[in-house]
Formats: structure tokens, sequence, C-alpha cells
């Protein structure tokens, strides 16, 4: 009889390691300190967001989507604002469309902020960290200031969006995009050239153009393998098209070209929202019709049928006609899409949820295979991954 | 050449000399932490925090218990029972919110025809044990005539907007 020795370890990391972005458990099959196996256990956050939103009306299943991905709340609810305006068939106002544009970049800028320098933190480096979180907080006063919160914002709905942007938030806006870029340099002058975020980073990971594409990656990944694919160009929704903006795409795809993708993604959304703030103009910011969207508040108190109107839609809601749609949009993360079967009722009959962090999480076992341990904690934070939308 | 220099470059440390340079720099800049229990960031008048029951002027609750919110709230965080008063009028006899469940998505201010249900501007109301946090009537109206002021304000300033 032959004997086969096998020299593997088993380790267990997470569901508490700092380095593992939420709640994630991976189960690493470690030769010495070369990984062999990895394999992600989910699920620790599940909510059932798909199941509940089945038994919400259509308004109230908007405050859920800020929730899958706690990071980036606006874009998604954006996705299910379009594909529920998708299935209505209605046309949302422009100044909704450039309103949501806005704050869906916003969204991108929060997003890399927290995304970079975590990822820098797991592999060393603290300073960023605080840096970005004193950029990070002075974006969220934005996002307060439009919808009364910072993150959970239930602000992009079906039919436009809740409220009118405050006065003077433009130019307020405006005057702090322009000091965006100076700490963007800043932040590349700390990391980009520094050698041990280069030694951590270059040819870590790699995924070539074929097998992004073969595994489902989207979004900034995909991009820093060398695939120029970006919703907001290729099926442009809302405004986008009306903005210029550039796609940065990678060369190697390796953790090190998706740092440098989403930097300059972040410098790209500072052009876009320049852009929309000087072609928004003034105007409706939700669809003028009571049977979807409900009066304004002066109008409810002084008029009857409007004060029906309200009552049924904080009651009932809106009937959505019969059909399937697939709306997907450009989250930070990537491809976020949201597939939506009505039945004819007020409470959408499934609603099932593509979350981009899904598809990238796979790709973990294949692109740590063969790198240290240590490069775990770097190839997943590249991967952006929030485990709100990956559970659901 | 371009080897050479980068060569020198990297044995001087130049990019970790530089790096070193910035966070120097950012020691003079200007403080951007506060001195939170004393010192608070800015809240907008749109602002989601507790909850809180309003009343009239006169001191009548405003509630009619139309149970808006109940209904629209997608936590089911509200309980709310009704009867009729003695003078004929309809009143809440209980008003439960379930702070715990509650997911302050600002739809039952919303929906309320009356502005009775609002979320004031506290956001500084935890507790040591669960129960204090299942709030009844009285804790709301107590909260409505505590947060009056500031929430009249915030709402007569955005009163355009909603």
């Amino acid at each position: 009889m032959k004997e086969i020795e096998i020299n593997s370890t088993t380790l267990n990391f997470g569901p508490q390691h700092p380095a593992a972005h939420g709640v994630l458990r991976l189960v690493v099959e470690l030769d010495g300190e070369i990984v062999e196996r990895t394999e992600p256990h989910i699920g620790l956050l599940h909510r059932g967001t798909e199941k509940l939103i089945e038994y919400k009306n259509y308004l109230q299943a908007v405050p859920y989507f800020d929730r899958l991905d706690y990071v980036s709340p606006m874009c998604q609810e954006h996705a299910f604002a379009l594909a529920t305006e998708k299935l209505l068939k209605i046309e949302v106002p422009i100044r909704a469309k450039y309103i949501r544009v806005i704050f869906a970049e916003i969204t991108r800028i929060l997003n890399h902020l927290l995304n970079i320098p975590a990822y820098a933190a797991d592999i060393g480096a603290v300073t960023p960290f605080l840096w970005c979180f004193e950029e990070r907080e002075k974006l969220i006063e934005f996002h307060e200031a439009v919808s009364g919160a910072r993150f959970h914002a239930a602000y992009f709905r079906p039919g436009g969006v809740h409220q009118d942007m405050p006065k003077g938030m433009e130019e307020k806006l405006f005057n702090h995009l322009e000091t965006l870029p100076k700490f963007f340099d800043d932040l590349e002058e700390l990391l980009t050239n520094n050698r041990i975020l280069r030694q951590r980073s270059v040819d870590i990971g790699v995924l070539t153009k074929q097998e992004a594409i073969d595994w489902g990656c989207t979004g900034p990944i995909l991009r820093s393998a060398g695939v120029a694919w970006d919703l907001r160009r290729s099926q442009p929704y809302d405004v986008y098209d009306k903005v210029d903006f550039e796609v940065p795409v990678g060369k190697k795809g390796d953790c090190f070209d998706r740092y440098l993708i989403r930097i300059e993604e972040m410098r790209q959304s500072v052009e876009i929202i320049k852009q929309c703030l000087n072609q928004i103009e003034p105007g409706d910011i939700a669809i003028d019709d009571n049977k979807i969207t409900p009066p304004k508040r002066n109008k409810m108190k002084k008029s009857m049928e409007s004060l029906i109107h309200h009552f049924k839609l904080f009651t009932e809601g809106y009937r959505v006609p019969q059909g399937e749609t697939y709306f997907a949009v450009e989250a930070p993360k990537g491809e976020f899409g949201v597939f939506l079967v009505s039945d004819g009722s007020s409470k959408p009959y499934r609603c099932k949820i593509r979350a981009p962090g899904f598809a990238h999480l796979q790709t973990l076992d294949h692109l740590s295979k063969g790198h240290m341990m240590a490069d775990i904690a770097a190839i997943l934070g590249s991967l952006d991954v929030v485990f709100g939308e990956v559970d659901r | 050449m371009l080897m050479i220099i980068k060569t020198i470059k990297s044995f001087a440390l130049l990019e970790l000399f530089r790096g070193m340079f910035l966070t120097f720099r950012y020691i003079f800049k200007a403080k951007v932490t506060i001195n939170y229990p004393h010192e608070k960031g800015p809240l907008s008048p749109r602002f989601r925090g507790e909850h809180a029951l309003r009343r009239y002027p006169n001191g009548e609750e405003r509630c009619i218990a139309c149970k808006l919110c109940e209904a629209i709230c997608p936590a089911q965080a509200i309980t709310i029972e009704a009867e009729p008063r003695k003078d004929g009028s309809r009143r809440t006899v209980r008003y439960d919110i379930d702070m715990t469940k509650c997911i302050y998505c600002g739809l039952c201010q919303e929906s309320c025809p009356v502005d009775a249900i609002v979320e004031g501007p506290n956001f500084e109301f935890s507790t040591e044990t669960r129960e204090e946090l299942m709030y009844n009537k009285e804790k709301l109206l107590l909260n409505g005539d505590r947060w009056e002021h500031e929430i009249a304000q915030n709402l007569q300033s955005d009163s355009s907007y909603r």
C-alpha cells in the first residue's frame, strides 16, 4: 500500500477578521504559506431582502435597497427606481434625472473613498484611512442635506426623487468639488509610488481579459483586466449620454490596476458632477402624476382629490402593469441589476437582485491560488466586496 | 539614463520621503475633529432622527388615528389602536413604536396628513436596556413637547420642498 502525505493546513479566516470586510468566513487550505484553495462561506448577513420585497409595495421596497451594499446606497435605489419606471412606462422629468446622476456619482466617490483606504490599510498603510474619512464626512453631509439621512437615504423613488435639492446646494457642492482633485493628488502621492503598496499589489491576483469575462466580473474589476465596458457608456440611463467622461481601462488586471482604476474613476465622477451642475435647470423633480407620486403637502391639505390620492398611495400603493424587466446600473462595484416581475398588483411578484460582489467573490479562489496567505487580504480588499449585497 | 535616475530615486527612498513630507504638511492643517458632546456636526432640517408626536398650539394632540403610518411602515414598527372619544372625536388609545425595528426611512412622517408623527432632530437616544426603546404614546408625546420648537422650525424652513 502506498502512503500519501498531504502537507496542508486548513485555516479559518474570519468571520470576525478585520480584513474580511464584514462577515466573511474563508476556509483556506495552505501548503506552508502558499494558498492552495480558498473557500468562501457566505450567508452570515442574509436577511431575505428579495423575499421581503415581495410583501412590500413599490414605495416600501426602496429603503431595502439602501441596505444591500451599505457603502453605496443611492446607486441601488437607482436600479430599482429605473426598473419600476420601465415597467410603469414613465419618463421622469429632466431635473430629477440630473439630481439622480449627481448623487449616484457622489455615492461612487464615497464608495471608492472607503475602498481605497481600506485596501491600503489591509496592506499596511493607515494614514489614508483617516484622510479619506474626513473627505467622506464632507460628502455625506450633502447626502444628509438632501435626503435627511447620511446613508440610508430612501431618496430615489420610482417616478423621480423625493425632495428637491435645498437652495444654495448646487453652489456649495460645486465649490466642494473644486477641492477634491487636490485631495486625490495627495492620496496618490502617498500611495501610488509607495514601494510597500507596489510590492504588495503589483502582479498579485492577476485576472486576464477572458477570465474576467468568464467569471462574470463587472465594474472596476472587469475594466482593470482591459475590457472597456461601462454601463454608463454602453447603455446610458438617465443623463449619462449628456455628459462627457472617460472610462479608465487597465492593462494587467492585478490589484494595483484595480486601485489605479478606482482613483481615476473618482476623478471622472467629479467631472461628471460638475457637468451636471452646469447643465441642470429648475423644474419638476418627480412626474406630475398623482397616481404614482404623492401630491405636495400643501395641495394635499387643501384639495379633496389630492387627499384621496395621498391615502391611496400610502396604503395600497400604485399598481404596476403586468410584465417583467431587468435593469442594470453601473454601481461603484460593478453591474447592479434588478429583475422585477409584476403580476399587475401593487407589490412585486418577484424581485431578483444581481449583486456584483457575489460574482467577484467567487473569483477569490482562482485569484489567490499560489499566492501567500497575506495576499488574500490584499486580493479581498481589491475585489471590494460588501456583505450586505453578497448575502442579501 | 532613465534607468539610472530610477535606480537613484529608488535607493534614496524618494517616494517614501515625499510621502512623509506630505503627512508632515498635514500636521499644520486646520483641525477637523470636533469635541463631540460639546460640539456637534451640522444637521439639515430634513434630518430623520428620533420620533415625536406633536400637539396643536392649544394642547390637543394632532394624531387622528388614520393609521397611514402603520400601513406604510416597511418594518411594521408602529402599532395603533383607536377609539372614539366622549366628544365624538377619533383619537388613539395606543400608539407604540418599536425603535429597534424602525429603519428611519421617514415614510411615516411623509404619510402623516396632519404632521403629527415626525422624525425630529434628536439622534442621542441610546438606552441601557432594550425595553426602553419600545416607545409608547406618552413617551412620544413627551418627545413632541420637548422638541416642538426645533421640529416646528425645521418643518417651516423645509415647507417649500415638501
